[in-house]
């Protein structure tokens, strides 16, 4: 029963940081790409765009948001069930609203505002359900050398 | 015609990447502890792993279907229906990985699924 807490609080915690890296490095993109302005399918406009995202800050930082999104992504998933971390992660979709309203203050659709509602609930859902529900590696390796 | 190819690309190659990358993760096995050296390590390991070197190219694949569409349609009609991979996820995960996939995380996948294509019409 303690195992069984620990495994979803440590999965928790882990799709909590696979979400925040995703979000914040989307957002760090969007900036530093903003700033570069439109992009421009020329030899010069490329040259320009090419320059920029290579010495902007802001993008080196989101790259670095999105491949601490894809650590935790993979390390979750060596133990979670895919069909548990997938929707859970979409819980991203909703901080992403949450972000474009009190950050940003963007006006957010009905729509969208019911879409956010639906994601919670899905997520609430899939969360209330055993992060895995099959054998991990170590149990697979047990078995193995229990039956020689 | 092709369109309707390009969006199968890109719901399977994203989900069969996610699915390969997934198993390669758990055939590496969980990090013993959640300190940095001991994460690049396992990462490491997985990266090494032939179901992520699988997992890799059906992604990309994924990737460039997704710009070949937005380059064709709204981003409103790509996004709402790119949401079935959740659904399709929920599906490979059940018969591909094994897992038990129970009426809780069915109607929870179809929520967020709906949930997602709501919010990128919106």
């Amino acid at each position: 029963m303690a195992s069984e807490k620990r495994l979803r609080i440590k999965t928790l915690i882990m799709v909590l940081a696979m979400v925040v890296c995703a979000v914040t490095g989307d957002l760090l993109l969007k900036r530093g790409m903003s700033e570069a302005g439109a992009v421009e399918f020329t030899g010069a406009g490329l040259g320009h765009t090419l320059v920029h995202t290579a010495t902007s800050g802001m993008i080196w930082l989101g790259i670095l948001f999105l491949l601490g999104f894809m650590a935790s992504q993979m390390t979750v998933m060596s133990w979670a069930d895919y069909s548990y971390v997938m929707p859970a992660g979409a819980f991203g979709y909703a901080l992403q609203t949450f972000f474009a309203v009190v950050v940003l203050h963007e006006v957010v659709s009905t729509k969208r505002w019911i879409g956010v509602f639906l994601i919670s609930i899905g997520v609430v859902l899939v969360g209330q359900t055993k992060p895995r529900t099959t054998e991990c590696a170590e149990q697979v390796a047990e078995k193995a050398a229990a039956s020689c | 015609m092709l369109t309707v190819l390009l969006l199968f690309v890109l719901i399977c190659g994203s989900t069969g990447g996610e699915i390969a990358i997934s198993h390669g993760a758990k055939k590496t096995g969980e990090p013993k502890r959640m300190r940095p050296r001991e994460l690049l390590v396992f990462i490491g390991q997985v990266m090494s792993n032939g179901w992520f070197l699988l997992g890799i190219p059906l992604m990309a694949a994924s990737f460039f279907a997704l710009l070949i569409l937005f380059s064709w349609h709204p981003l409103s009609f790509v996004i709402p229906i790119s949401a079935l991979s959740y659904v399709v996820g929920a599906l490979g995960a059940k018969y591909l990985l094994k897992e038990e996939v129970n009426t809780a995380r069915w109607v929870g996948v179809l929520l967020v699924c709906a949930g997602v294509a709501l919010v990128a019409a919106g």
